[in-house]
């Protein structure tokens, strides 16, 4: 009733193929945007601000890199975590080397270093796919960790091992350090995030996505209706590691304040691999349902004992969250497997048809 | 479908709102005191003993003396699992409630919390880890470490072997192993162990274990066999340690020529080994046993009434002693903001003056129903460490016994190390705030 496109005429291509064709999605991603902007800052906690928003907003990133390659494109990698490592220490790098520079500009360029890295490890896959190219990635994980534990230039010969973001300011205010409010730190980070997934939506609508589809989709088919594999997989490593760079390092910058190499572990790719999984493969909504999702269960979880007045030790809800959790994914993979995006899908299709549905 | 977001989101709210409620529930006629622990995950091993010691000892003393001061601790653990990114979220958690002090228990916990300190006027006590260069207090005057820092540790090992080999130029020619958790931790007595090696003419051999390999070290061991170091020394964590013992049982290594910094020191680190691991020594900072009357005090005011998580049979354990070592501190700290205020219900900012002028001789372990406990420990505005004594102890087959007497660290090896980092982790964040916080005299 509420939700149906009856009367909106597209007279148009341009309005044909928008981002939102139909009306109540406009408004509806406008009032999101309007409670992310304004409403979170001025109602949430800080601690909802700092534990639950910004790495919503920082993991919702890394999710749509991954999905960009596993999503769209279609090759599997378990690298992730060190790519987003790799965006971190490039950012960390490039904001002590030019100290005066905006510190947008790092976090933003750092996704570049990433992207380079990322390219050097896709080059496998040109010649092997799924599982085999899987262990390939796992090598690039492997690798990169060491990198971030062994080369102390990365770190800036410091002695504990680990980066740690100075104070920078934007306007005056400080957005890094200390000193930043968590309402700043996550009014910069969603600025960038959503600025990035307009791009990547922008980027899996137009040639470049389709050629990504088309390759995931039969690869021997793509190649002989005229796409370049070696470009379209490379490229699709590029993007996705930029992605995920700027995810490390807004991770790092506009997050933690400091980290430590041990923080872009095999565990952080998996992390964002159950997200894009839960979230829904191929699809950008449902990498941040998968990241809300993922994040927040526990947060929840911990704040129930307190809420019914049970006192239960705070190792006991640990291993509760690990085991509700766990059959929380199972029992959302076995009634939809195609994820959250899938089942926000359904759920549209069902209200357009409500309440007469056929 | 909407319905279903509707509800999670609902139920999302109501997290946050009793989150927020509980925040402000909280009767201010209490002394808060977070607990970060660790439980669960690949370091449970060495964090439940530490979580137990803690918990507790500040449990005796609200159950024996009301708390302390007449004011009641309101004691609440956060679980971190040793994992940087959930001690943060612990922190922006307890920070509301006004906490007196954090225990991070994490070297990357620390690292996050260090600049913070200052911002939120919350002090870090992080007891013989986290930075190093925090021992200096006119730069960070915030954070502490004491007893001893991690250079003191490896400088309190080389006097031990000095003293077994008849004078560290014993070593010449000979040849040390260093095997250590390849992070931050374990690396950081590197550039300390490579000066001494110069110093005193001997080979160091670095044998790296990282995180994912802890319990995976029988190929780097044949290396030890194959290079046939005359000592190794091992900072190790967790799984590390009792793997580490039970290969260098394996391949025969002298088990009296293998030495641990104080986070090898377990039970449990020892104990699987068994018989095999006799002769395997470790610093330790704090005695073991139960056989001190404060300790008799936790076993009945709090083990026996079933209020802790401890079986009987480990209390008094090394790591448990650690986790009593840690809430004497903070213990000692909020008696002195007591003192130096007048206040009875101290903040951050009173208990950071109170760190500052800790002062625990002798006899004050001894009032503490602690006798002999640690060596006597005192912190000053410019020393935030103490550089306190340690003592070796020895497993023998069945439980740790002490074999050595107190052995005080190298100061002169160790401070200018100590300034220099300092001065660079300063230089590295500019703009570091000025130390404007005065010094107290102690009280």
């Amino acid at each position: 009733m509420f939700y149906r496109e009856t009367g909106q005429f597209k007279t148009t291509y341009q309005a044909d193929q928008a981002v939102f064709p139909i009306r109540q999605d406009r408004i509806g991603i406008a009032i999101i945007l309007l409670l992310a902007f304004a409403g979170v800052p001025l109602l949430a906690s800080e601690f909802a601000i700092s534990s639950f928003f910004i790495p919503v907003l920082v993991f919702s990133l890394a999710a749509i890199g991954l999905n960009l390659l596993t999503g769209y494109t279609g090759l599997l990698s378990l690298g992730t975590g060190a790519f987003m490592g790799v965006g971190a220490y490039g950012g960390y790098k490039l904001a002590t080397w030019f100290p005066d520079v905006n510190i947008l500009i790092p976090i933003l360029a750092s996704g570049f270093v990433s992207a380079a890295v990322g390219v050097v490890f896709g080059l496998p896959s040109l010649r092997i796919k799924g599982f085999y190219l899987a262990v390939a990635t796992l090598a690039a994980q492997f690798f990169l960790s060491w990198c971030f534990v062994r080369i102390p230039w990365l770190v800036n010969y410091n002695i504990s091992g680990a980066i740690e973001v100075p104070t920078r300011t934007l306007f005056g205010i400080p957005i890094t350090g200390p000193n930043a409010t968590a309402t700043t730190r996550y009014l910069v980070t969603l600025s960038i995030v959503v600025l990035m997934t307009w791009l990547a939506s922008n980027l899996v609508r137009g040639r470049i996505g389709r050629t990504w589809m088309a390759v995931r989709d039969m690869d021997l088919a793509a190649e002989l209706i005229g796409i370049r594999l070696y470009r379209t997989k490379l490229l699709s490593f590029a993007v996705s590691s930029y992605f995920c760079g700027v995810a490390g390092a807004m991770m790092v910058f506009l997050w933690f304040g400091s980290s430590e190499a041990d923080t872009f572990s095999i565990n952080q790719s998996f992390f964002i691999l159950f997200m894009v999984v839960i979230g829904g493969l191929g699809s950008l909504v449902g990498s941040f349902f998968g990241a809300i999702f993922i994040l927040g269960t526990p947060i929840v979880l911990r704040a129930l004992p307190g809420l019914f007045g049970l006192s239960i030790p705070a190792a006991t809800v640990e291993h509760l969250t690990f085991m509700v959790l766990g059959a929380l994914i199972i029992f959302f993979l076995i009634v939809e497997p195609h994820g959250l995006a899938r089942l926000w899908q359904i759920g549209k299709q069902k209200l357009r048809v409500w309440p007469f549905p056929y | 479908m909407h319905v279903k977001h509707l509800a999670l989101g609902a139920i999302v709210a109501a997290g946050f709102a009793a989150t927020v409620m509980a925040t402000k529930a909280e009767a201010q006629e209490t002394i808060y005191v977070p607990l970060m622990t660790y439980r669960t995950g690949p370091f449970a091993g060495s964090g439940t003993p530490i979580a137990n010691g803690m918990h507790d000892y500040l449990s005796m003393l609200n159950e024996r003396d009301g708390g302390i001061g007449g004011v009641k601790l309101a004691i609440e653990e956060c679980e971190t699992g040793y994992d940087t990114k959930k001690g943060l979220e612990c922190y922006e958690q307890v920070k509301g409630k006004h906490p007196v002090l954090t225990n991070p228990w994490s070297t990357g916990i620390t690292l996050g919390l260090i600049p913070k300190a200052s911002v939120d006027k919350i002090p870090i006590l992080s007891m013989a880890y986290g930075l190093s260069a925090s021992a200096v207090g006119n730069d960070f005057p915030w954070v502490f470490n004491p007893p001893a820092t991690y250079w003191d540790g490896l400088s309190m090992i080389f006097r031990y072997i000095g003293g077994k080999e008849g004078g560290l130029d014993k070593l010449k020619g000979k040849t040390i192993g260093f095997i250590f958790f390849d992070g931050g931790y374990g690396r950081e007595p590197i550039p300390l162990l490579e000066q001494y090696a110069k110093d005193y003419g001997f080979e160091v051999k670095l044998y790296p274990v990282p995180a994912a390999e802890m319990q995976n070290q029988s190929g780097l061991w044949l290396n030890v066999r194959r290079d046939r170091p005359a000592w190794m020394v091992m900072w190790g964590w967790g799984a590390m340690n009792p793997t580490a013992v039970k290969e260098a049982a394996r391949i025969n290594f002298p088990m009296d020529k293998f030495v641990s910094i104080w986070w090898g020191s377990g039970e449990d680190d020892a104990r699987p080994a068994g018989a095999e691991a006799k002769g395997f020594t470790a610093l330790n900072f704090s005695a073991v046993g139960a056989n001190f009357p404060a300790i008799q005090d936790i076993v009945k005011t709090v083990v026996d009434k079933g209020k802790s998580q401890t079986p009987k049979e480990k209390v008094g354990e090394s790591h448990y002693n650690k986790g009593v070592y840690n809430s004497v501190m903070i213990a000692e700290s909020i008696r002195n903001a007591q003192k130096l205020t007048g206040k009875k219900i101290v903040t951050g900012e009173d208990v950071r003056r109170g760190l500052e002028t800790m002062n625990i001789t002798a006899a004050r372990w001894k009032e503490l129903g602690l006798p002999e406990f640690g060596s006597p420990l005192a912190v000053s505005c410019a020393d935030h460490n103490g550089h306190q004594a340690a003592y070796v102890m020895q497993w023998d087959g069945a439980k740790w016994s002490k074999v050595s007497d107190w052995i005080s660290p190298m100061k002169e090896k160790v401070t200018p190390l100590l300034d220099a980092a300092a001065a660079d982790y300063v230089s590295k964040n500019q703009p570091w705030p000025k130390r404007t916080e005065p010094c107290d005299k102690a009280s």
